[in-house]
């Protein structure tokens, strides 16, 4: 069994889906002759045709007002946004009309697509090439946010994505595209939405993430170790609807918790988890919650976005400030 | 220098606002020959007319919501339902009620809808009930239709998609991004615009400099045409064509049809801010019901006694209507939350039950 990347698990699940169920379409910008520009679409174009995997004319608005149309009629779309930030002319079509398309018409239509974009930063691009903006769905009723995190995770989730009757908004971290292989066996087998993953046990302080900040919680994790902290690390994943009572049961148990993503803090998805803590879990909390985020600017252009983005450093040192409260 | 491009704009109308042919018998189209037919597409013109009527009393009275009125929009718009075959779509905006009611939408749903209820959107009737909804946000059904349009192209379908937008509605992106789409893929698409002159209060001379919205067809490389949009002949005619074309695989067209907002925007609106008394009352001279009824009485096809008739079975029809609207329950709290996504995820059950335990007392 071949030993794939996030980013070719990505191609793995979509040829999967294609060849099994023919209302399977791919459109967007350069994803047929050219694979997209990060190669998420490599060969679908060849082995599916150009109808199926559409460069459609460079205009976000149109992708996805007619990925909301496909859907409507019953296919199942997947529209490519190049990078997270061109997703903001798409918005209207996935706020107005996809997220609310069967609340709208009492279950009559519906729109079963899947938003896909690379996402984050540290990737040395150009401006608008590095956004951070899944709090901008995380609100907006109707919609998943699903993050994968790894080769197997984006496999099976994407799979569960295109098969889900609802929109799914699925952000790649594109930072760790590339960062590693392993086994992804395409059997088409499918992992649930709406579930965090457990990545690693501990006992001291609960790590919660998603996206590319999970190879930073890792590795700090592993550091504190070293320490003898023991660190629970949860991959999110889906970030809507939120499986909290995997957070809770965690922080039930280390009664410490840092949460860690790149966009800015504030009014960040993190907020909210910190929120549902204070609401649901204050007793067992021992310590305040932290958070570890993307400051409140811009992210910088290459030069410096890796200052912005959090380190090991600092996820380390807010996990010590919650040990330090006893 | 030498000519790159170069185009004309047709203009399309048989009958003038008097009733009268301008052109031969023999030159009208087969539908337009058939009196019938035509007292069919009057009676609902008609029967438009009197739902719209009613609908703004019942806003007058406190038992609507904020409704859009489709007074002047008769012609245009019966003659794009009536041409559609059932198995095409169609995607709206918010006052295209004439080609609404032909497919199947019914009174009551209207008033459910803008009455303040979701369920208005349940079309229960085919072909209704498989169209797109009102679309509130400005010509972004255009590309719902051009997705649909996609589909059935992917699909191999002998169906159209079929959308409307208003002048306003032409200026946006969405509008360009759906012809755009569709001339580039050849896709069986009509997006019909129905030009009634102001976009609430700003008019047509404001919103382009084109100075017709019909060729902006041509920036798409789409056939098009302008049309008289009160002769319902000539919009029915022009809906035909392009429909057909679209049926054979030669792709989209663009309709426009100049008509009149003879009323206000919707009924929170007061046009006589911002539009002459006298400009109103010309356009009115114009109106496309009296216009058909004047051919339809010179062919002997109609009289005052038919009239009669329609409009007490009209009324029926409408205290039936009315009468259902008003006796619906509505719907329970649940209902927010039951259609948010296929299936209640679990963090969105514990708020349905919190909003339940509230309804029933028990917070």
């Amino acid at each position: 069994m071949a030993q794939i990347t996030l980013i070719e698990a990505v191609t793995q699940a979509m040829a999967w889906e294609m060849a099994h169920d023919d209302s399977v379409v791919v459109l967007g910008e350069d994803v047929g002759v050219n694979g997209g520009v990060f190669r998420a679409t490599q060969g679908l174009q060849e082995k599916f045709g150009p109808l199926r995997v559409l460069d459609t004319p460079l205009d976000e608005t149109t992708i996805a007002g007619a990925t909301v149309g496909l859907a409507v009629q019953g296919m199942k779309p997947i529209a490519e946004a190049q990078f997270e930030g061109f997703i903001y002319p798409m918005m209207e079509h996935i706020n107005c009309h996809a997220a609310r398309m069967r609340n709208r018409t009492r279950g009559r239509l519906s729109v079963p697509a899947v938003f896909r974009a690379p996402w984050g930063g540290g990737i040395r691009a150009p401006e608008h090439h590095s956004e951070a903006n899944e709090h901008l769905f995380t609100n907006v009723p109707g919609l998943r946010v699903v993050l994968p995190t790894s080769p197997a995770r984006a496999y099976g989730l994407l799979l569960a994505a295109i098969r889900d009757p609802d929109p799914v908004i699925f952000l790649e971290p594109k930072r760790i595209y590339r960062q590693y292989k392993e086994e992804v066996p395409d059997d088409g087998e499918a992992l649930p939405l709406d579930v965090c993953f457990v990545l690693r046990d501990g006992t001291d302080v609960t790590l919660v993430t998603w996206g590319a900040q999970v190879k930073e919680c890792l590795e700090a994790a592993d550091e504190m170790a070293e320490e003898g902290i023991s660190a629970e690390v949860i991959d999110v994943a889906t970030l809507t609807p939120l499986d909290f009572d995997t957070i809770a049961e965690s922080v039930g148990k280390t009664g410490r918790c840092v949460i860690v993503h790149e966009a800015p803090r504030t009014a960040g998805f993190g907020a909210e988890i910190a929120a549902r803590l204070a609401e649901e879990c204050l007793f067992d909390l021992l310590a305040p919650v932290q958070r570890v985020t993307g400051y409140d600017t811009h992210i910088p252009l290459f030069q410096m976005e890796m200052k912005y983005l959090p380190s090991v450093e600092r996820i380390v040192a807010a996990a010590k400030k919650t040990l330090a409260v006893s | 220098m030498s000519i790159a491009a170069s185009f004309e704009i047709q203009h399309l109308r048989y009958l003038d606002p008097e009733g009268k042919l301008l052109v031969k018998e023999k030159d009208l189209p087969a539908f337009a020959r058939d009196l019938d037919h035509m007292v069919e597409l009057y009676k609902l013109m008609v029967s438009t007319r009197v739902f719209d009527t009613k609908s703004i009393a019942l806003q007058r009275t406190g038992k609507l919501g904020t409704y859009a009125s489709c007074l002047g929009h008769e012609a245009a718009h019966v003659g794009i339902g009536s041409a559609m075959q059932p198995e095409d779509v169609l995607a709206v905006s918010y006052r295209e009620y004439g080609a609404q009611l032909y497919r199947g939408v019914q009174p009551r749903e209207v008033y459910t809808y803008w009455g303040g209820d979701e369920r208005g959107n349940d079309y229960q009737k085919e072909p209704a009930r498989h169209d797109f909804a009102w679309s509130v946000p400005i010509a972004t059904q255009c590309l719902h239709a051009a997705g649909s349009a996609l589909a059935f192209k992917i699909r191999g379908e002998k169906r159209v998609a079929v959308c409307t937008v208003g002048d306003g509605g032409s200026s946006k992106a969405d509008f360009y991004g759906a012809i755009n789409l569709a001339g580039a893929q050849q896709l069986p698409l009509v997006a019909v615009i129905v030009n009634n002159q102001w976009a609430i209060s700003v008019p047509r001379s404001i919103q382009t400099g084109a100075e017709t919205l019909a060729q902006k067809a041509i920036a798409a490389g789409l056939p098009t045409i302008q049309v008289d949009g009160n002769d319902i002949i000539a919009v029915r005619k022009a809906m035909e064509d392009a429909l057909e074309r679209a049926r054979k695989g030669e792709g989209a067209s663009v309709i426009e049809a100049v008509t009149y907002r003879l009323g206000d925007h919707t009924t929170a609106d007061d046009a006589r801010r911002y539009r002459d008394h006298a400009e109103v009352e010309q356009a009115r001279a114009r109106e496309p019901v009296k216009r058909l009824r004047a051919f339809l009485e010179s062919k002997k096809a109609w009289d005052q006694k038919k009239e009669d008739a329609w409009l007490s079975e009209c009324d029926d029809w409408m205290d039936n209507e009315v009468n259902a609207y008003l006796e619906t329950k509505t719907q329970p709290v649940t209902a927010m939350f039951d259609y948010t996504f296929a299936e209640l995820p679990e963090d969105l059950a514990r708020q349905r039950a919190e909003a339940v335990a509230l309804e029933s007392g028990e917070h």
